[in-house]
């Protein structure tokens, strides 16, 4: 099992989560722990449950069995023994800790891009509209996009878009940042600039799951990979064991290969 | 052609249309204001409702689009008042049964509004830790307006044009101006034309007012 870098207890602890939608099993016994400030990506083929994983960890999808706790407090559910859904005000305050950033950027179209990142911090975080503005000025610049607070998601790139969306979600002060295939929806050339804001997030100390298949990144960003595949954890270690060309596992040497002839 | 136009006695009469046409105005815009509250709450709560409720607003939306509206204008005007002991003007009674009708097509509006609101918009409001109220209010229904708007737009010019039917139970409002004028005068081609128009000019205005909202709308998206 995987176990942290290092001795302090897991942020997010994932403990033996499984999940089916109907007869098809998405996700099989997963185990996962991340400690605070590391930076995990996982990668696999898709239909692996990469996704459905990190949508369990901010419980957008539930699970059927096992337990998801951020800072020893259970996600979902009141607790993992009886598991009782948590009620919906519970479940959005558990959510306010999880930050999220979406393959699609889902932005909020009636809102500018500071108006999106004020949202949550107005209704949830109960600040005033000065002090959300000026947060949320603060992280448009660390995001390169200071001038862009007063246009709305139309009228940005997509990387642009996506900037915003990665502002949305840190501006909340989450204890750990979830990123679902943030760059795959992006042209080629915008990728890079939404990479480096995630690298800068990084380096601040940013605790980060990310599933991604951008494997030049992963491979230099990430503190430990983690290679699913038919919905489980195939393989997990620093980036160097996991994308070593010589690894025993057949399933992640034939991705690799898969991967490098498609990418290279 | 032995026939000569002579608006003459149209103009003499001319306060009834006018009047007519104020009354028209004000029928749509209460019995629309009233259609709107039973549509968008029907609406939010088919979507978030169960099979037995869905059932009952589904049952009352399809009633309402099979039965012609003359028919439930002489129902709840004849017809309520003899079954149970209740006293109403015409106009009030036109008024319930507009916005009951217009109510039922709202929510069909409305309701498909909803359902277009992608997915991720509603996930990106979870994730930020919104409630399902606040995601409603702050998510759900600001898009739902913008991909409705130009349904609602030509829900509105129909209701508008609807009000006509007010006519059948002596509602003194535009159509009904042109048939007291008809009768009095007998000059039919003249009333109707001049009513036509200003039905046609209303409904323009009301598009064109409608079209400014859109497009303001639009340029938000």
């Amino acid at each position: 099992m995987a176990t942290s870098s290092n001795n302090s207890p897991a942020l997010l602890d994932i403990a033996e989560v499984s999940k089916s939608f109907g007869p098809v099993a998405v996700l099989r016994s997963v185990s996962l722990q991340v400690a605070k400030g590391e930076v995990v990506t996982i990668i696999g083929p898709s239909g692996s449950g990469k996704t459905t994983l990190l949508r369990c960890v901010n419980f957008l999808e539930s699970y059927d069995s096992g337990s998801i706790r951020i800072d020893g407090k259970e996600v979902g559910y009141r607790d993992a023994g009886t598991r009782q859904r948590r009620g919906e005000r519970d479940l959005a305050a558990m959510r306010a800790e999880t930050g999220m950033v979406f393959q699609s950027f889902n932005l909020f179209p009636h809102l500018t891009a500071a108006g999106n990142i004020m949202l949550g911090l107005t209704k949830v975080r109960g600040k005033s509209s000065a002090e959300a503005r000026s947060i949320a000025e603060h992280w448009l610049g660390r995001v390169g996009l200071a001038h862009k607070a007063d246009s709305l998601p139309a009228e940005l790139s997509g990387g642009q878009q996506q900037r915003v969306g990665i502002a949305r979600a840190v501006a909340m002060e989450p204890k750990i940042l979830l990123l679902d295939e943030i760059t795959s929806a992006l042209d080629p050339e915008l990728v890079g600039e939404v990479l480096a804001v995630v690298k800068s997030l990084a380096e601040d100390g940013m605790t980060m799951v990310m599933v991604t298949h951008e494997m030049a990144f992963a491979r230099d960003a990430s503190s430990r990979i983690v290679f699913m595949a038919d919905g489980g954890v195939s393989a997990v270690g620093p980036p160097k064991e996991v994308l070593a060309a010589e690894t025993t596992n057949e399933r992640l040497r034939t991705f690799l290969a898969r991967f490098r002839a498609s990418h290279f | 052609m032995g026939y000569t136009l002579n608006f003459n006695l149209i103009w003499r009469h001319f306060d009834k249309l006018w009047g007519g046409l104020l009354l028209s105005l004000e029928l749509a815009v209460i019995s629309i204001a009233i259609g709107i509250v039973i549509g968008l709450v029907l609406a939010v709560w088919y979507v978030s409702a169960g099979r037995v409720m869905r059932t009952i607003i589904a049952a009352y939306v399809e009633f309402i689009r099979n039965v012609p509206l003359i028919l439930l204008v002489y129902l709840v005007f004849y017809g309520v008042p003899t079954v149970i002991d209740l006293a109403y003007s015409a106009p009030t009674s036109f008024v319930v049964t507009l916005s009951v009708y217009s109510g039922a097509y709202l929510v069909e509006v409305f309701r498909s509004g909803l359902e277009a609101v992608p997915r991720g918009q509603l996930d990106a409001g979870k994730a930020i830790g919104l409630t399902p109220w606040q995601r409603l209010i702050h998510v759900r229904l600001p898009t739902m307006l913008r991909i409705t708007l130009p349904a609602l737009s030509n829900t509105f010019i129909s209701l508008f044009k609807d009000t006509s039917i007010a006519s059948v139970i002596s509602v003194p409002e535009l159509t009904y101006g042109a048939q007291w004028i008809n009768f009095n005068t007998f000059r039919i081609v003249e009333v109707y034309l001049v009513t036509t128009a200003m039905y046609l000019v209303t409904g323009y205005a009301l598009l064109f007012a409608l079209r400014l909202v859109e497009r303001r709308f639009r340029a938000a998206r």
